[in-house]
């Protein structure tokens, strides 16, 4: 069985965190630039906002309904999901970080008489300690504990956590699901299925498999066979670009800081190969370590630290060096480490900005800013260095963040401030 | 450079990237750690992913040594006790403040004669937000 923590909608859950007043009310979060919206609670889907919609065709949603509008502060996000993934690593043991907002984990430690309760209290730590909602949904295989979790975060009455442990729960769940909400085949192959009559994802798994491979290949085979029931697919496969993750356990434990730097640099490098690949360029990079849980005897350990950008990368030397900027912060000596691992966020198609903004001879001087810029930036905050560096490249447009919360987590200047 | 370092990851087999690479890329590996700093992340935030820094501004806690633009430790785990500090929400804003359990239902406590006790209406949008651990105060 696999679980599925599933952050709700999770930017604008971090923006609330610091914003109480904002619970139950509509809160979008729009795009680098404030172009269009990247993310919003229920309460502003229910009013008909949607993803991808432009700032300036809402603007009189917005005022109507009183929304809460803020640009992404990835800063913020990143932090609250590595403390997100810190608890579930401490109440679960392993897991596996699929995007910034998502994990699976492994069921080792729970009961299966009273698995519910006990993803419950996961739930309520998490919601508790940080302040951020999940939806925890667990299957036999990875894509179906996605569509657990899809259960679980749209019908309130399961509370956040959807078990499909029987065949006709399966078979239910399946029936209605629309396809087009199923991981890895939805949004790659949505016309044909259409074409095909496929409405539900149990339209798609009565078809017989070599029909699928005729029609959809590998990946297609893999999904029908994961809807079965019969795990296939890595976490790393199920990625539809909006993260890119390399990560390993060791075969042997690993307790030097050398070893972990290769790693993490092998990792970040693969990761960095994958993104020029899609021809797409990211802004965060999170780094992630994790000691062996089975081994009781030694001290647990999980710590991730993100760092983002101020100007999107697809480059190895770049990409590899903030790695290691970031797997300094957490390294811990006296720590067997098991696992270690890479994941690229924030990602967007390179046309934009490689053309615009870099030529070859500025990339090298740039990429040697950007490092200095992220130490001084733990300093200072974000925002004007994002503007020396817009400067410095010269033909930069200004990037618009008019509406981004303090980072309260990563900045001293910008924490919480308690009238007293 | 970068494409020589994509290739070399590239094969799965995990060969180890050269020497030659790791200098010319990499900070030092050796900097910045030591065994025998006193780490105050480390003795002050017992629960690293629920605890945050946030800093005070008023002086309504004056009494219980809470100045004006001290940083405050706050763990958002601990369940609240009578007389716990807390960083409360009420009213649509951030307030600290004594935590007092009564029978009456919930009341907040200032550290400054000058400040009334709140009584926390229990049909009002009130929180708890964390409890106070620490103070940091800068003589």
């Amino acid at each position: 069985m696999f679980g599925l923590c599933d952050c709700d909608s999770f930017f604008a859950s971090c923006e609330r965190v610091f914003r109480p007043e904002l619970y139950g009310k509509p809160v979008v979060v729009l795009s680098n630039n404030d172009g269009c919206i990247v993310a919003m609670t229920r309460e502003a889907k229910q009013i008909g906002l949607k993803r991808g919609m432009p700032l300036f065709q809402i603007k009189d949603i917005i005022e109507k309904y009183d929304v809460a509008v803020f640009s992404s502060n990835f800063a913020l996000y990143g932090d609250i999901s590595s403390r997100v993934m810190q608890i579930l690593a401490e109440e679960t043991g392993d897991i596996d970080i699929y995007s910034i907002d998502e994990a699976f984990f492994s069921l080792d430690r729970f009961n299966p008489e009273n698995m519910r309760e006990g993803l419950l209290q996961v739930r309520n730590k998490i919601f508790k300690g940080i302040g951020i909602p999940v939806s925890i949904g667990v299957a036999p295989t990875r894509t179906l504990a996605k569509v657990a979790s899809h259960y679980a975060k749209r019908y309130p009455g399961y509370k956040g956590v959807c078990i499909i442990d029987t065949e006709e729960k399966r078979k239910k769940a399946l029936e209605l699901l629309p396809v087009r909400d199923v991981w890895g085949i939805g949004r790659k192959f949505g016309k044909r299925l259409d074409y095909f009559g496929i409405t539900t994802a149990a339209d798609f798994v009565d078809r017989s498999e070599s029909w699928i491979r005729n029609e959809f290949h590998k990946s297609g085979v893999q999904t029908w066979k994961e809807l079965k029931g019969i795990p296939c697919k890595e976490s790393e496969e199920l990625s539809e670009k909006q993260s890119i993750c390399t990560s390993r356990s060791f075969e042997k434990m690993v307790c030097e800081w050398e070893q972990l730097v290769e790693s993490t640099a092998n990792f970040a490098s693969a990761c960095a190969g994958k993104l020029r690949r899609q021809h797409t360029v990211c802004q965060t990079i999170t780094v992630f370590v994790l000691s062996n849980r089975f081994r009781e005897d030694l001290e647990q350990y999980y710590n991730s630290r993100q760092i983002t950008m101020n100007v999107p990368t697809n480059s190895t030397m770049e990409i590899v060096n903030t790695a290691i900027i970031a797997l300094r912060q957490i390294f811990r000596k006296g720590i067997m480490y098991k696992k270690c691992g890479v994941v690229l966020s924030d990602i967007s198609s390179d046309k934009a900005y490689q053309q615009d903004i870099f030529d070859t001879k500025d990339r090298l001087k740039l990429s040697r800013l950007t490092k200095a810029i992220d130490s001084i930036n733990n300093k200072n905050g974000t925002d004007t260095i994002h503007l020396a560096i817009q400067n410095v490249s010269d033909k930069g447009q200004n990037i618009r963040h008019e509406h981004r919360s303090p980072c309260y987590t990563t900045n001293i200047n910008d924490v919480l401030i308690v009238k007293v | 450079m970068g494409l020589e370092l994509l290739n070399i990851a590239d094969s799965k087999d995990g060969i180890m990237m050269s020497e030659e690479s790791v200098k010319a890329g990499f900070p030092s590996p050796a900097e910045g750690f030591s065994d025998n700093t006193i780490d105050l992340n480390h003795e002050l935030i017992h629960h690293r992913a629920t605890t945050f820094c946030t800093r005070v501004s008023g002086d309504s806690m004056i009494d219980a040594y809470i100045h004006d633009g001290d940083y405050l430790i706050v763990d958002r785990s601990l369940e609240p006790h009578d007389g716990d500090m807390a960083v409360c929400f009420i009213d649509g804003e951030f307030t600290l403040k004594y935590i007092e359990v009564t029978d009456k239902g919930i009341w907040l406590r200032p550290a400054n004669p000058n400040y009334p006790k709140i009584h926390v209406d229990p049909e009002s949008n009130f929180m708890i937000w964390g409890i106070v651990t620490y103070s940091i105060h800068k003589r």
